[in-house]
């Protein structure tokens, strides 16, 4: 997956603006960002239900914007809702939906992969959110495709139906297929993907392993401690300095309130994300 | 990415695709209790209502009211089933992501209407096989003499279904929720059963009124059914001054064709955007 430029405006306004982006085969990578960064519009383009307005874009070696079913064949889209009638059963969608394959997984496959046999003779309407999910998965994959796309595919699931869906991810994986999700949760790319992706303002501000994320602004160490009954702070990308200092001058030998802390993935995707979107915004006024 | 060119059999053809899809829209259709209920029993519900307050009335040309009434009671009926179903269906449809699933699943746009199609033609048929004999036993309605008769019945009815379809797909495509597509598709179905002569003898409509009504198809369903169950001599009531069998037969596939030509092209998957 290839992309480069990629704009798309609302109404004069990009919601995407100049994002570049490339997945490599068998990875799993994460977008992520804050709600409003243009995540659910970037996928849309990329799984050729949108139309963009600039930038090119390669997806398994076709323009997106141009694609047929072979291409579509080759794909697939957890989506976020669920996408199925009501009135049917899990087994019955899943039967349904395998007659639009070449070669689909069988049913009772994808029901044990997700978790759901027991539930396969259970309406549509009356699963838990989690379960739609599952099954929004099985869809996803039924076809046997080299490419998925997931958005947002664990919002509003409680923490245990999390982790069982983290792990549909990991099985993905193992089997070899090419994974994009989107997600503003920071500890779900961290868990799955092999590079995430930071997209703030419209634009892809920082792509890297998820322990790597950040790079030089993770290495800024900041040293507090009180003196005369007030905070103070200092930012170092090499504090041992500062330290000797302190306790050169230190009368007692001790600082009181010493704290030495590096930025945890958190504080430097808060500032990156920060960072990108106030001057963006500060353009569009 | 590079592409790992793994040799992929050819996705199934929208032919198979539509059959799969007509089994799923009829097995969706009587699961909906209230659906059924109401394109099964509203024809007939009518049929007897009407019957019963004006059973004595006479139509031009000495045709008892029930008769009379009977083609337009059945063409309304497939337009019920047709039009207004499937108009309601596909807004709440477009709404709950259904069709965005089949948009990335590469459905074939025609292998969907395909489905709406089928099912239509099913109920129709069996909403016509309950209503006719409550029509023949309940209030003496005669049933179309011969085969000839028959047959012109059959493809009126089929065809009327079909341009019906096209006519739901296209209102679907009305911008706004499915909350408004649904009013918009009532309110304009009871509208033209009146402008298309169901109720009242379409000859004593005012002339624009019958101008208008004969751009759609119920118009055309409401004359055929009325070749198929009046007597050869009501022809001379009608505003041509016969059943215009061709005419019929032309208006109503031109709906289908030049329609699914049209819908294919312009159909929405998704709310808003493309």
């Amino acid at each position: 997956m290839h992309v480069r430029g990629l704009v798309k405006r609302y109404g004069g306004r990009a919601v995407v603006d100049g994002l570049d982006l490339d997945v490599h085969h068998g990875e799993v990578f994460a977008l992520l960002g804050p709600n409003g960064a243009g995540k659910t519009t970037t996928i849309e383009i990329l799984e050729g239900v949108r139309q963009r307005d600039e930038g090119t874009v390669r997806v398994l070696g076709e323009d997106p914007a141009r694609v047929g079913r072979p291409w579509r064949a080759r794909m697939g889209v957890v989506s976020q809702g669920e996408g199925a009638p009501q009135a049917l059963t899990v087994r019955e969608i899943l039967d349904h939906f395998a007659g639009y394959h070449a070669t689909p997984r069988p049913t009772g496959d994808l029901l044990a992969a997700v978790g759901l046999e027991e539930k396969a003779g259970t309406r549509v309407g009356r699963l838990s959110g989690g379960q739609l999910r599952r099954m929004a998965v099985a869809l996803g994959v039924q076809g046997r495709p080299e490419l998925v796309f997931l958005d947002e595919p664990t919002t509003g699931l409680d923490p245990v139906a999390r982790r069982q869906f983290w792990q549909l991810i990991r099985d993905l994986r193992a089997d070899g297929t090419t994974v994009l999700l989107t997600t503003h949760y920071l500890d779900e790319a961290a868990e799955l993907a092999d590079r995430v992706g930071i997209v703030a303002g419209g634009r892809l501000v920082e792509v890297a392993p998820p322990d790597e994320l950040g790079g030089q602004l993770r290495l800024v160490t900041t040293v507090r401690w009180t003196e005369g009954g007030a905070a103070r702070e200092v930012h170092a990308e090499a504090p041992g300095a500062v330290l000797r200092d302190l306790l050169a001058a230190s009368v007692t030998g001790d600082v009181p309130g010493l704290t030495v802390t590096r930025p945890s993935l958190e504080d430097v995707y808060l500032r990156l994300v920060g960072a990108a979107s106030t001057p963006t915004e500060g353009e569009l006024r | 990415m590079t592409a790992v060119l793994v040799a992929r059999p050819a996705p199934p053809s929208a032919a198979r695709i539509a059959l799969a899809r007509v089994r799923l829209e009829l097995r969706l259709f009587f699961r909906e209790r209230q659906q059924v209920v109401v394109s099964f029993a509203y024809p007939v519900v009518m049929l007897v209502i009407f019957a019963s307050i004006l059973g004595g009335d006479e139509r031009p040309g000495d045709i008892p009211f029930a008769q009379y009434f009977l083609a337009g009671i059945a063409a309304t009926g497939i337009m019920l089933t047709s039009f207004q179903a499937v108009g309601t269906a596909i807004a709440a449809e477009r709404e709950t992501g259904q069709l965005e699933r089949l948009q990335l699943l590469g459905t074939p746009p025609v292998a969907y209407f395909a489905g709406k199609a089928g099912q239509v033609l099913v109920t129709a048929a069996l909403q016509l096989a309950l209503l006719l004999p409550v029509a023949r036993y309940g209030y003496d309605v005669p049933m179309p003499p011969d085969l000839g008769h028959w047959l012109t019945f059959l493809w009126v009815a089929a065809l009327g279904a079909l341009a019906g379809t096209v006519l739901g797909v296209a209102v679907s495509a009305l911008p706004g929720s499915a909350g408004a597509t649904t009013t918009a598709v009532s309110a304009f179905a009871i509208v033209l059963q009146f402008f298309s002569g169901v109720f009242f003898g379409f000859l004593e409509l005012p002339g624009w009124m019958q101008q208008l009504a004969a751009v759609f198809p119920l118009k055309w369903l409401t004359q055929g059914m009325r070749s198929a169950f009046l007597p050869e001599q009501a022809g001379a009531f009608e505003v041509a001054g016969g059943w215009e069998h061709g005419k019929t037969a032309l208006v109503l596939v031109a709906w289908v064709i030049i329609g699914v030509m049209v819908c294919v092209r312009t159909f929405r998957w998704r709310r808003g955007e493309g």
